[in-house]
């Protein structure tokens, strides 16, 4: 950690407008391949931090001349994080994420604290507006690892009351459906909105007395002198678009925790971050994560329609056979529905755009026959886990564990990671109260992690989704091999393909999908779906989608992959529009975000950077 | 003395209820109007000017009410009054009910938002003043959004104000009656505009 300055030599100093940009650049997780070049451009982020890398200006007491120690308060911006101005609070447990994964190891620590008579301090802290806005999912619930937290959860009216009626699985092509044998077995599971499910888990957790932080953002992680994490530091709020502060300026806050659990969802921007500097994905299985973007809309449809507890999956059209993914359509109660379509992003056609998959596969009779006569309530999307038992990270790290989609436990072939998550964060508390309580080691969590359910589950489930490397028709002969044969115990394990960034052919050697106009009835542009995503960002800020290199997109990913960017977003944040020469040039509507970070992964160049905006911006998702 | 209403958050899409009695407001994000957060920010700035010795935030409605004068005692109003009342009130309910509290707390200046979003009245700022016979200046303290720009509640401030006190009473105890002057019929969404009609002439529009 490198050193504060001291207040003498402060008051000397210039003072710059401040573009303390507390991710990705500062004192804690640079990575060597990852150098900031000094290039600066209105959609990279704020360049002075870029001007000087790690070390050079490091003692505060350099004798130097005037430029000099101009540079040196400069190089030391990066420092700003560590400046002592920042208030810090103390708590035993920091969580950071209020999802499943983070509310249930909340309400799990503050169990055991009950139990044994002790009364140690959690608080989670949350980049949403409120607990619950930036969660969304199909969702086929298994209440397993809930039966397990909260037994009383149906006396405590837990919103989940629509238990799975019948399972159907659709094979479809451009204007039929087959039917298939579903193999999905839902008996004890219900269709739920996972949304109003972590409402319900938040305010459980807070009358156990957890004190949950919507609003906030966990931008940086804390470190001490020997590389353990110390807690985590949220972002600076009221900073206008080129860094200088505006009148409601607020310094970010550190949150101390004596153990620390990141419960980001699926390539949370801080998990990420640990898992490269600790490398605990190669010391977990070893493989990378690959994952599958999700686009979703609740729908209001007629009352003779809607069958609750009705649930519904697909594969087929409108992807083709060498592209992984399907659609859901579940119905839950008060005659809403939830549709949906999953694109897997190793996808090779960079012409691809999964929201406009989304559009057509409405349009299906199968589809379009329940939709017809209804009302959109709400849009969003989110990437997911889909690399199962093999990419599982080893999840701790000095000072803390990666708990839920972050680390990643998401069944595939079952299409349910909500329970995984929970059951995640439970092991996990229990594991950091035998640290605070019984000085044990966090290491005890991996323990925990392979003696469980968990373990079980994704082990027999780990070769399905590698089977589709080899296309659909191979996919679907290889599970069923697995599912009735082999009941589960294939002899050896696939591994994954290619990362998915990687998978992305050139445009040459593609062709061009054409998409067909929304109807404004079935489908949508993208701005009136956005609309009803609910998500805002202040303007006024920052942007959070930082450029390594801000001349990428326009050398490498224009050129040669004709800017996925602009078709695999769900919120059109990147598009390529002409400059006053006429020139192609990316630019970024960071406001659309819906935090689903799909550009993180799918990037070609790995040139996107996901980093967290002010706390209380995107989604407002409460029924998704 | 601050009113602050909760409302539907600004950014959230509003949709009629299936029943056609009103807007649909469970399952969905309430904040403070951001017209009342403006007044509240006014009122903190006094303060810190030495021009006033403390800040009360008010509110009306049910017990969620709470969340929103927590957050404005977060921002650093020094208490808060919640008026306990179930059920749809009206501007003149509201006005009365903030005459009684005038009455008891006696504060030296009350600000109100411009009008809330949800109902657009900008009828209370201007009934309350009637009903206490003082003068009232319309765009402040009755405020508008170019007035300032309101501060972040920040944790260590969101940890203090809870444990400000929130005083709670009830329209009874202030003497106060609801009764609703205003009957809703019905609510509908605005009908969708219908696409133009492209004319090839001016003769064909007369």
């Amino acid at each position: 950690m490198l050193p504060f300055l001291s207040r003498s030599s402060r008051k000397s100093r210039i003072r710059f407008p401040l573009q303390p940009n507390p991710t990705p650049f500062t004192n804690s997780t640079t990575s060597p391949s990852h150098r900031p070049q000094i290039i600066p451009l209105p959609t990279s982020c704020p360049p002075v931090n870029r001007l000087f890398s790690s070390g050079y200006f490091r003692s505060p007491h350099h004798k130097a001349n005037g430029f000099l120690r101009i540079l040196g308060f400069v190089g030391s911006l990066r420092n700003l994080s560590s400046e002592p101005d920042r208030e810090s609070i103390n708590y035993d447990l920091v969580i950071v994420g209020a999802g499943p994964a983070g509310l249930s190891a909340a309400i799990r620590f503050k169990q055991l604290c009950r139990e044994k008579g002790v009364d140690l301090s959690v608080c989670v802290v949350e980049k949403g507006a409120e607990v619950g806005a930036h969660i969304l999912s199909g969702n086929v619930f298994e209440p397993r690892a809930l039966d397990e937290l909260l037994p009383n959860w149906k006396e405590d009216e837990a919103p989940i009351d629509v238990p799975v009626s019948s399972d159907k699985f659709l094979l479809l092509t451009k204007n039929h459906a087959f039917s298939l044998p579903s193999p999905f077995d839902n008996e004890g599971n219900y269709v739920i909105s996972l949304s109003q499910l972590v409402r319900w888990l938040g305010s459980k957790a807070e009358e156990l007395g957890v004190e949950i932080f919507p609003g906030f953002a966990a931008s940086e992680v804390l470190y001490d002198s020997s590389h353990k994490v110390i807690g985590i530091g949220t972002n600076d709020m009221g900073l206008s678009k080129n860094g200088s502060r505006k009148d409601n300026f607020q310094r970010g806050v550190e949150l101390k925790g004596r153990v620390n659990l990141l419960a980001e969802g699926c390539r949370g921007s801080l998990s990420e971050k640990i898992m490269r500097k600790y490398k605990l994905r190669e010391k977990g299985q070893g493989q990378h994560q690959t994952y599958a973007l999700g686009i979703k809309e609740v729908w209001e449809i007629d009352a003779d329609k809607h069958k609750p507890g009705s649930v519904l999956h697909t594969l087929g059209w409108p992807l083709d056979h060498k592209t992984y993914g399907g659609s859901f359509l579940y119905h839950m109660k008060d005659r809403q529905v939830a549709v949906g379509l999953v694109v897997a992003l190793n996808y090779h056609n960079p012409f691809m755009n999964p929201y406009e998959e989304f559009q057509k596969l409405k349009h299906h009779p199968a589809i379009k026959r329940l939709l017809e006569g209804g009302t959109v309530l709400q849009y969003g999307a989110r990437t997911l886990n889909e690399g199962g038992f093999q990419s599982i990270p080893y999840p701790v790290f000095p000072g803390g564990a990666v708990i839920g989609c972050s680390a990643g436990f998401l069944n595939v072939p079952k299409i349910k990671g909500s329970h995984t998550a929970m059951k995640s964060g439970m092991l996990a508390a229990e594991s950091a109260f035998g640290v605070l309580h019984d000085n044990l080691n966090m290491d005890t969590y991996w323990d925990s992690l392979r003696n469980s359910w968990i373990w079980k589950e994704l082990y027999s489930a780990r070769n399905y989704r590698p089977a589709f490397e080899y296309g659909l028709f191979p996919g679907l002969a290889l599970s069923a091999l697995e599912h009735y044969l082999l009941k589960g115990r294939p002899p050896l394990t696939l591994k994954h393909g290619k990362p998915d960034y990687e998978a992305t052919k050139e445009a040459r050697l593609c062709s061009e999908i054409e998409y067909p106009k929304p109807d404004g009835v079935l489908s949508f542009d993208v701005p009136t779906s956005l609309y009803r995503s609910n998500t805002n960002h202040d303007h006024d800020q920052p942007a959070h989608l930082c450029l390594r290199d801000p001349t990428i997109p326009e050398l490498e990913n224009l050129p040669k992959y004709a800017g996925p960017e602009s078709r695999y977003c769900p919120a059109r944040v990147y598009e390529y529009v002409p400059d006053e020469k006429g020139q192609l040039k990316l630019q970024i509507n960071a406001q659309n975000c819906l935090h689903c970070k799909a550009c993180d992964i799918k990037d070609p160049k790995q040139n996107i950077e996901w980093t967290v905006p002010e706390g209380g911006g995107g989604p407002g998702y409460s029924i998704m | 003395m601050v009113a602050i209403k909760r409302v539907v958050d600004y950014a959230v899409k509003i949709r009629v209820k299936p029943d056609k009695t009103g807007v649909e407001t469970t399952k969905v994000k309430m904040s403070m109007n951001p017209f009342c957060e403006i007044a509240l920010e006014e009122a903190l700035r006094m303060k810190e000017a030495g021009l006033a010795s403390e800040v009360v935030a008010v509110s009306m409605g049910p017990p969620k009410c709470v969340d929103t004068l927590r957050t404005g005692l977060a921002m650093g109003a020094d208490r808060g009054i919640h008026v306990d009342v179930l059920g749809a009130l009206q501007p003149l309910s509201v006005a009365k009910l903030l005459k009684a509290l005038v009455d008891s707390e006696k504060p030296g200046l009350l600000i109100l938002g411009k009008q809330a979003i949800d109902d657009d009245c900008n009828q209370t700022g201007q009934l309350v003043a009637g009903l206490l016979s003082w003068p009232q200046g319309t765009l402040l303290p009755s405020t508008d959004l170019r007035l300032n720009q309101p501060r972040y509640a920040t944790l260590p401030n969101i940890l203090k104000a809870k444990s400000k006190v929130i005083k709670k009473c009830t329209p009874e105890e202030l003497n106060v009656p609801i009764k609703s002057d205003l009957e809703t019929v019905q609510v509908t969404e605005p009908p969708h505009r219908k696409a133009g009609v492209i004319l090839s002439s001016v003769d064909e529009l007369v």
